[in-house]
């Protein structure tokens, strides 16, 4: 990956996150069944505020950067396995 | 008492609260308040949705000139909506963002910056004082029957009971303190102690409800000291995890479910502020306080006072309607304090919401297919928190279509995670299910999983 492409989420990276939320969240299901497009909220895998504060937390953790919710783009990185992996690929600095 | 004023500040001058915009004073509030009210839709009963704290005080505070009366059920689902609606014909939703309102009607709070009053109308001059026998708020519990059970709260017994929360926080004495709130303004903890401080408490509120670790800092930021931050076990666990630096923090408040004390004693190492716990329930308000780390025992609020009755606690006295019978397992101390005992009740508590276990398995029995069933909280290990988890017995029914089910009829919150299909529950002889074959199944069920995970 260099620097002047803006970073995707890759299919290694998009595994490694199924399988943080996976755990973090303590959900029963293999992580490679979240399809990376499929809505986190609602009739999807059901996330609700107090599951994206844990996956939030996770998240500083493991890509050393903090969320904040500021800005519309909360909802937007929430959307999907895809969108929030995505957003961190942009902002890691681990 | 046969009045009791809209908010207890001396004058119009002091600040009400803090808004992105900037602080706002007690007269730029009134005058928001009066300009609600005019345009406010007819029906006696409305659903305040709003999700910010200041357009949700205003809502409230037109309710109050006007005679209507602000439901505050303990969650916002599609089945608690209808039932709102067919025992409150007349309702309507006060709402300031999206939101399924299902087939309730809707009035949307008036789109403008706070800040950019219309000028319409006389300037108010004074605090306006409200019938202190005025029903103000209905707040639900969640009967057995499944139900929506409501208790009604008048203004006077409100105000007395924000008072008494004001004074036993110090809120009365040295510099005024702002509050960041990260619970929500329409349940009965954030509802006291945050709106009812604001408006009785002498302390002006942040407008928001900060949700990441960032926001609340950025909140706090946003105020003068002393701060006063009121929250959530869950909430705070987050917060000190998240290991980023935190502005300076006076007074804590806790509640909604039991603090770990090593939590609390985190807690104030980091914070380097003394934090405070909160008792009470839905039914009687607010009850007592502790400081953790310095003392398990729990002291009454002023004037209000707990008795043993047979094998049942009641609390009376103070702003407490009559005697509220207490769920919890209560001991009083020969002073009047008492000590809690394992809360292994029916009553749950996540992220500033309640409900109750009885009432969970009222809906997830009643979802067609499910042979049996039942909601269980696992024993906590090191979290500060345990979600909820179910075992059910449906046959032909897939855990998906049941988490669907649920979703309609329960706060999110309160959805198992994860949810348990199994063959049959342990029920005893007399068909009831103990706590310790209940965490056994649990415990054999994760096992298995993780085993094959």
């Amino acid at each position: 990956m260099t620097q002047e492409i803006a970073p995707q989420a890759d299919d290694a990276l998009l595994q490694e996150v199924a399988q943080l939320m996976v755990s973090a969240l303590n959900l029963d299901l293999d992580p490679a069944e979240i399809a990376p497009d499929a809505p986190l909220f609602g009739d999807g895998l059901g996330l609700d505020s107090i599951d994206i504060l844990e996956v939030a937390l996770v998240v500083s953790k493991r890509y050393g950067f903090q969320l904040r919710s500021d800005n519309d783009d909360n909802v937007r990185i929430f959307t999907s396995l895809r969108s929030l992996a995505t957003h961190i690929a942009s902002n890691r600095t681990t | 008492m046969k009045h009791a004023p809209l908010l207890g500040h001396a004058s119009l001058d002091e600040v009400f609260a803090y808004t992105p915009a900037g602080p706002v004073d007690v007269r730029s509030f009134l005058t928001d308040v009066g300009e609600l009210a005019a345009c406010l839709p007819a029906g006696n009963h409305f659903l305040n949705l709003c999700q910010d704290r200041y357009r949700f005080t205003v809502g409230l505070a037109a309710g109050l000139l006007t005679g209507r009366v602000s439901l505050q059920p303990s969650s916002q689902s599609v089945e608690t909506l209808r039932q709102i609606q067919r025992d409150y014909a007349d309702v309507f939703c006060l709402c300031d963002c999206e939101f399924a309102t299902a087939n309730l009607p809707r009035f949307d709070f008036p789109q403008r910056s706070v800040g950019a009053r219309s000028g319409r109308g006389e300037p108010p001059t004074a605090i306006p004082s409200i019938p202190a026998g005025q029903l103000a708020i209905l707040v639900f519990t969640s009967g057995s029957t499944g139900r929506p059970l409501p208790h009604g709260k008048s203004w006077g017994s409100l105000v007395i009971n924000g008072r008494a929360e004001a004074s036993r926080l110090g809120l009365f004495d040295g510099p005024r303190h702002a509050i960041v709130g990260t619970v929500p303004p329409q349940h009965m903890y954030g509802f006291e102690s945050t709106v009812l401080l604001a408006m009785h408490g002498n302390a002006p509120f942040w407008s928001g409800k900060p949700f990441y670790p960032l926001d609340i800092v950025a909140a706090l930021n946003r105020l003068p000291r002393p701060r006063l931050l009121v929250s959530t076990p869950f909430h705070l666990r987050t917060l000190l995890a998240a290991g980023i630096e935190l502005p300076a923090i006076d007074r804590v408040l806790s509640a909604t479910a039991p603090l770990p004390r090593e939590l609390a004693a985190e807690a104030e190492r980091q914070l380097a502020a003394p934090l405070y716990e909160i008792y009470g329930c839905t039914e009687s308000g607010q009850l007592a306080s502790r400081q953790p780390t310095v003392d398990p025992v729990w002291l009454p609020f002023d004037g209000v006072h707990l008795t043993a009755d047979g094998d049942r606690v009641l609390a009376s006295g103070g702003h407490v309607p009559g005697q509220v019978a207490l769920s919890d397992e209560v001991s009083i101390l020969p002073d009047g304090r008492f000590l809690l005992g394992d809360r292994h009740t029916d009553q749950i508590g996540i992220a500033g919401k309640r409900s109750s276990l009885a009432y969970l398995n009222q809906r997830l029995l009643a979802i067609p297919g499910v042979v049996d069933g039942t909601f269980f909280q696992p024993t906590a290990s090191d979290e500060a928190i345990v979600r909820l988890c179910a075992f059910v017995v449906a046959p032909g029914i897939d855990e998906r279509q049941l988490l669907a089910a649920l979703r309609e009829q329960i706060d999110a919150v309160f959805l198992p995670r994860p949810l348990f299909k199994v063959d049959a529950l342990p029920r005893s002889a007399s068909s009831k299910l103990p706590r310790e074959s209940l965490q056994a199944l649990y415990d054999t069920l994760r096992n298995r999983r993780d085993g094959n995970g």
